[in-house]
Formats: structure tokens, sequence, C-alpha cells
């Protein structure tokens, strides 16, 4: 599987795991976060989310997070997985996997990219709710 | 020409996810902008108040960037990925 990816289908966090740990027997700690569906957002009540990506763009900022993370923290390999289309509420979203061979750079660099994640990638989510649907803007 | 590609919001006040746009070669930021307008008023507002990143061959442009004939240029409202 490559580690990083912009897919429809919902993902194993297991499998994911295995696939990080499998690159490196150096590898003492991998530090996950996983995004997922909520009911409530900015006094709304979220009844589904759908997220859009621009095809190829959004894959190569995903990639550059990667680089960009092996390069500046002290760790052994990054995984980054975004579902796009739609999404229920309790589903996962997001996976970032971060795996070192000491925690606090896993901590540290886990964090950044999903900051970064957010901050660069052209994927867009756009809320569903009674009232109905609404594009979210989170990052100028 | 180009291929301009609208995403989000957006494609309901541009009609279409893709549009082709006959701006000549070598336009300008400025130019692309002004055509933009004309055309999609209400992007084009967004655009001059800079709410929209313009991509160029999926790389963020600045004002400064030169759009070419056969170019793919992307209007990107604020990003919400992740969570």
């Amino acid at each position: 599987m490559e580690l990083v990816r912009i897919q429809r289908e919902d993902f194993c966090i297991e499998d994911e795991i295995k696939n990080v740990r499998k690159v490196s027997t150096r590898i003492g700690g991998l530090v996950t976060f996983l995004g997922i569906a909520r009911d409530f957002s900015k006094g709304r009540d979220i009844q589904k989310i759908t997220f859009e990506y621009y095809p190829g763009m959004a894959e190569k900022k995903l990639n550059e997070i990667r680089e960009k993370s092996k390069k500046d923290f002290d760790i052994i390999e990054t995984s980054i997985i975004h579902r796009f289309g739609e999404i229920d509420i309790g589903e996962n979203i997001v996976l970032i996997i971060v795996a070192s061979q000491h925690r606090a750079e896993a901590f540290k660099a886990c964090k950044w990219c999903i900051d970064e994640l957010k901050r660069i990638t052209p994927i867009w989510k756009r809320e569903t709710t009674k009232e109905g649907e609404v594009w979210v803007e989170e990052h100028p | 020409m180009i291929t301009v590609k609208f995403f989000a919001n957006l494609k309901k006040m541009a009609g279409a996810e893709e549009v082709k746009l006959d701006i000549g070669d070598k336009a300008t930021m400025d130019g692309f902008i002004g055509f933009i307008s004309k055309h999609y008023p209400e992007i084009g507002n967004l655009l001059k108040e800079k709410r929209l990143l313009v991509s160029i061959n999926q790389e963020v442009a600045d004002t400064s960037t030169v759009i070419n004939k056969g170019d793919e240029v992307a209007l990107l409202p604020p990003f919400s990925g992740g969570v």
C-alpha cells in the first residue's frame, strides 16, 4: 500500500500501522492521529460531511508534507491517508502515522503533519445540517 | 486556451467545475483577474479581496506569475481538510 493516499473508502488503522512498521526494525514507537467526523460544529448539528479535493495537487502536497516531516524531524517514516466523498458521523476522515526510534520526535512530527495538512492541502469540507449545506472555511 | 478549475462553493458561482478560456498567451495575473471579474463577477470580487488562492499547473501562484497558453489554473477557496 502507498504510504500517502487520498481515497473514497474507509481505511483499516491496524493495516496502515502494519504498512508503516514494515519499513524498518529501528522503529521504537508510533504516534497516530485519527480524524473523525463529529456531529456538532460551530453551533450547528451536523448530519454528514462531504470532502472534495483537487486531484493531483492534493496528493502532491501530502507527499511534500511526508518528505518535509522526514527531513525536519528525527523520524523514520510518515503515512498520511485522507478520505474524500460522503462521510457519515462517527466515520474516519484522516489518518496520520509517524514512526521513529524515540517517541518525542514522533509526537512533534505528527502534530506538525496535521497542522500542515490543514494549512496547505487543497481539500474542502461541506457540512450538511438541517438548514442545508455549508462549505467550511478555515484557512485563507 | 487555458483550463480554469473551480472548487467548493465556486462551482455553484461559476455554474461549472471547469471552463476553457482564451486569455491570450503570457497573461498577467491582473489580466486574468480582470477577465474572471468580467465573466464571473462574484468570483472576481473574492480574487480582488484575496480570499482565494490561484494555482497554475498545481503550484500556488503569486501576483507576478505569468499564465501561458495550455496552463491549468485553479481557483482555490480556503482549505478545510483534516478535522
